[in-house]
């Protein structure tokens, strides 16, 4: 086969993305605005055909393209098919409000599909290059998308925050892989791998840069110290941008750490695992107390975030393939989790009601069982109580760091999810036990309320049946590290 | 044992069922349809309790070990297991759960119209949940059902409970959390030992003195709060005194024996040199419960409080006979487990009935109560008769058997033990006389109608079993004699690695 050939069917996925996203953006400017619901159509259609192909030329063997700048294994196939289920869950969760509110624009489609093309190169990136490229891309998407609500100061003052600090980051992260270029002399991340290995474990040069990639990580993920601009951008953001900000990308995160630090960086693994330790236990306990005395549910789910980058941290520091597959799990149930949280806000929030303060959840129950039975689940997953995913995923990476020897760690995670147990058990509390103040009819559409149920049981079923996602996790991790 | 009866998975039935009727309940009743829901309810409550019947008729009393095993692969991942499995100690526990939902159910029946088909439905849903943590043999299974249970507990406490009530099931909820996770992280370290979850792995297991002695305080922090032994007990007459009547039932008869039945089940043969390490505290904190909490309790105002620092005392009297190690010691304990689990939820049921009528567990709001309700007085006494060990009733039962194996053991364990004769006795009947005897206090009490068919029902079956048990204890004592025998047997075995320490 010719080589560029068969580079562009490797791509395949992403030059559909790439087309479709082009393709909505045009077909927007000659498309009545009644009809815009057309582009969502076109818009899950493209995350559909996509999932399809991805899966289809899914194959054990790993393939390159573009002279292994590109990489296509079980792991980034994965990934990528569990990228496009969470997009198409943003697109189902998003559309009511953004009608509500005058932003169902074809601009928001393409921006996504943009975002989640950057994505899906920052999962196959092979090279440093193709990684910060893609990252940027998806960087790029989501500081408009932030500011996508032109007139909502608050939005633009939290797109501007995580412009500087994501430009920032960026940076760093840029500056770091510059170093990594700089003592090994190639892009290739396993060829810097091999290359360390092979001569200067020791380098402070290395080191250096080394230091300045995991901090570009670490903003990316949004752990301490490079939380600052995680409850401002969540908070001020509307609120399907903070899902999607909060969601699909921290899968993206993941596959970058998994190519940077573990495919091309594990000889370093004794330097960055301290590192990750640090971030993880400060994220813990920073990201858990602060979320107690929030008010606003869209800032205590940032904090939150924050503390479940600890412990998807956790299983990265164990820096062994049981940790990145706990890791890998969590992130996933993590991403499943935080979609559904976000899914009922929107869910509640109707035309000039936003739905996004804890105490706008009072009485819940009383008026509409069912989906404060559905937030219930959703809570208590992300407290980590039985029979939900969210313990199942708390208790993966906890065996793993135990394995890893970080006994005191461990300890320290478990006890503080008693913190975290506590301010989730607020909004179930808000929910049952308080009479209800705010009255208004639930006018979410029949497709979000059925996917939001189904959704929101799966994260029980997951949590009573986990053998599934562990072992597409665990498995697909395995292939592509070997 | 006879095939047929063995060819049911009874086990799995006995969970699950309850938690099938639960979510039945929830589909079809509502607060519009309360006579429906109800009924409902009750033929799920019943059902569920039937199906725990076999296992009583097929256990085989000879055998120490366990019936009626079930064995799936759950998780292969962590090489988990849905490993059911009953033995002497467990079976009277299933079969107090499954007994005790029936009664909170019909105790619902008319004073609960506020949801009644969440109420109900947590209830069962919670009796399958527990039934679980007393028959899994896998620890992660185990776990996952004993975290599972405070979900609806948190609820009926919050929904259905007191003025103070989110107070108290935030409390509860965080207390047992706290202790739970150490557990789990205790679990984390033996299956890193072990390479399973299998119970059967863990007691076969040889571990170090040092890590024995910190499986032990792991799983004691969970256990002893959900007992809970003195200074842990802070959350439960919280949380008892603002749940609503059914829930303090199942807290009392239920919950806290979960604690105690974990103690048997997993701290104490997991880690056996070190239950004798500890055996000198544990005997003094439950002595310190018995004497110290009852003289708290003496002192009560708050019916329900009362009742709940008495449970604290009488649960005293449980660990007591575990960590003496003698047959008798631990028998009387389980019986006592299973005896306090009548009594309190007698004396709870008493209290609701009061506090249906004159919505006040004031002692001081009531006196003379016999003059206008007879026949509830008459079964009230009885079961404050019964609560303080009064010989003839299933309290005195496991109490005797106790002290009589602390006075072999300890002149001095067994002299403090004997004090509960004494204090029980003081706040109980105090708390009767003041409640039941004398002249009519007020209007609320002259007002007062006595016990309805329904009310009568129930205390009436509660009061038969405690009398039943108290002249006849044997159905419970020779199920659990070989599985004592077995345990103590295997307690005398030390699980230090040979060639170490």
């Amino acid at each position: 086969m010719d080589n560029m050939q068969y580079d562009l069917i490797t791509l395949l996925p992403e030059l559909i993305v790439l087309g479709m996203a082009m393709f909505i953006l045009l077909l927007d400017l000659f498309i009545l605005p009644q009809n815009r619901f057309v582009l969502y159509g076109l818009s899950q259609l493209t995350l559909l055909v996509a999932g399809f192909v991805t899966f289809n030329t899914h194959s054990p063997a790993v393939g390159f393209a573009f002279s292994h700048m590109f990489i296509d294994d079980t792991l980034a196939d994965v990934i990528k098919i569990m990228m496009f289920v969470g997009t198409s869950l943003i697109f189902v969760y998003t559309r009511k409000y953004l009608q509500d509110r005058q932003m169902f624009r074809g601009e928001f489609y393409a921006m996504v599909l943009f975002g989640l093309l950057g994505m899906m190169i920052m999962v196959s990136g092979q090279s440093l290059l193709t990684i910060y490229m893609g990252l940027e891309l998806l960087s790029l998407c989501l500081y408009s998308l932030v500011a996508f609500d032109r007139d909502n100061t608050r939005a633009s003052e939290a797109a501007m925050k995580y412009f500087v600090l994501g430009a920032l980051a960026s940076g760093m992260l840029l500056y770091g892989m510059s170093m990594l270029y700089g003592m090994t002399g190639s892009l290739d991340v396993n060829d810097i791998a091999n290359h360390i290995a092979e001569q200067q474990k020791n380098n402070p040069v290395l080191l250096m840069g080394l230091v300045f990639v995991v901090a570009g990580i670490a903003f990316k993920f949004g752990a301490v110290p490079f939380q600052m601009w995680v409850p401002d951008v969540y908070q001020g953001s509307p609120t399907p941008m903070t899902l999607i900000i909060g969601s699909v990308p921290k899968l993206a995160a993941f596959a970058m750490t998994v190519r940077l630090l573990v495919q091309g960086l594990h000889p370093l693994a004794v330097h960055w695992q301290e590192m990750m330790l640090l971030m993880a236990v400060l994220s813990i306990v920073i990201g858990n107390f602060s979320a107690i005395v929030q008010t606003n549910l869209k800032r205590m789910l940032a904090y939150s975030t924050i503390s479940h980058v600890g412990f998807i941290m956790f299983g990265f520091m164990s820096a062994n393939a049981n940790g990145f597959a706990s890791s890998f799990f969590y992130i996933t149930a993590y991403v499943l989790m935080s979609i559904a949280g976000f899914g009922v806000i929107l869910l509640l929030s109707r035309q000039g009601f936003e739905a996004e303060e804890i105490n706008d959840l009072k009485g819940l129950n009383q008026k509409h069982p069912w989906y404060a039975f559905l937030m219930l689940i959703i809570m208590f997953s992300m407290a980590g109580i039985p029979p939900t995913l969210g313990f199942y995923a708390k208790f993966t990476v906890l065996q793993a760091a135990w394995q890893a020897g970080f006994t005191y760690a461990v300890v320290l995670a478990a006890l503080m999810a008693v913190i975290g147990a506590f301010y989730y058990l607020n909004i179930v509390r808000k929910m049952y036990f308080d009479a209800p103040e705010q009255y208004g009819a639930i006018t979410a559409p029949l497709e979000l309320r059925i996917v939001l149920s189904v959704h929101a049981l799966a994260l029980l079923g997951l949590g009573l049946f986990p053998e599934v996602l562990l072992s597409i996790c665990g498995r697909s991790l395995l292939m592509s590290l070997q | 044992m006879q095939a047929t009866i063995l060819s049911l998975p009874w086990l799995s039935l006995a969970i699950w069922l309850p938690i099938v009727a639960g979510i039945i309940v929830l589909m079809l009743g509502s607060d519009q349809k309360p006579t429906l829901t109800r009924w409902v309810a009750l033929i799920g409550s019943l059902i569920s309790f039937v199906v725990t019947i076999p296992l009583y008729t097929g256990f085989d009393h000879k055998d120490g070990f366990f019936q009626f095993e079930e064995l799936l692969s759950w998780v292969p991942a962590f090489n988990m297991h849905y490993h059911l499995g009953i033995d002497g100690f467990s079976l009277p526990l299933v079969l107090l759960t499954s007994f005790t939902t029936v009664i909170v159910v019909i105790a619902a029946w008319e004073v609960i119209t506020k949801q009644i088909a969440q109420y109900m439905a947590a209830f069962l849903i919670m009796s399958g949940i527990m039934i679980g943590v007393f028959t899994t043999l896998d620890a992660l299974l185990y776990y996952v059902f004993w975290e599972a249970m405070l979900i609806p507990m948190f609820l009926v406490i919050g929904v259905w409970g007191g003025p103070n009530r989110v107070y108290a099931t935030v409390k509860f909820f965080l207390y047992t959390l706290l202790g739970s996770l150490l557990m789990l992280v205790a679990f984390i370290y033996l299956y890193h030992q072990t390479g399973s979850f299998e119970l059967a792995d863990y007691y076969l297991l040889p571990l170090s003195f040092k890590a024995q002695i910190l499986i032990f305080i792991a799983f004691f922090m969970a256990f002893a709060v959900k007992i809970p032994m003195w200074p842990v007990h802070t959350w439960l007459p919280d949380a008892h005194v603002e749940a609503p009547t059914g829930g303090s039932v199942v807290l009392a008869a239920i919950a806290l024996k979960l604690g105690g039945y974990s103690f048997l089940r997993f701290a104490m043969p997991i880690a056996p040199d070190a239950a004798h390490y500890f055996s000198t505290t544990m005997i003094v904190l439950s002595l310190i419960a018995v004497v110290y909490i009852a003289l708290v309790a003496l002192v009560q105002k708050d019916m329900k409080k009362l009742i709940a620092y008495s449970s604290i005392s009488h649960m005293g009297f449980v660990t007591l006979g575990f960590f003496m190690f003698g047959q008798l010691a631990l028998e009387g304990a389980m019986v006592q487990m299973i005896s306090h689990g009548f009594i309190s939820s007698a004396m709870f049921l008493c209290v609701g009935v009061l506090y249906d009528r004159v919505h006040s567990r004031e002692i001081s709001a009531y006196g003379g109560v016999v003059n206008t309700m007879p026949v509830f007085a008459a079964f009230a006494v009885l079961f404050a008769m019964a609560n303080s060990g009064l010989p003839g009733t299933s309290g005195f039962v496991g109490e005797f058997m106790v002290i009589l194996a602390a006075v072999k053991f300890n002149f001095w364990v067994a002299f403090f033990a004997a004090t509960t004769l004494i204090f029980g006795a003081a706040y109980t009947l105090w708390m009767t006389k003041r409640v039941f005897f004398g002249e009519v206090a007020n209007h609320h009490v002259a007002e007062l109608a006595d016990l309805n068919k329904r009310e009568f029902f129930i205390l009436a079956i509660l009061a038969v079993l405690v009398i039943g048990f108290g002249v006849y204890p044997q159905p419970i004592t020779e199920v659990m004699q070989a599985t004592s025998a077995e345990f103590l047997k295997h307690m005398a075995i030390s699980k230090l690695p040979v060639a170490g320490y």
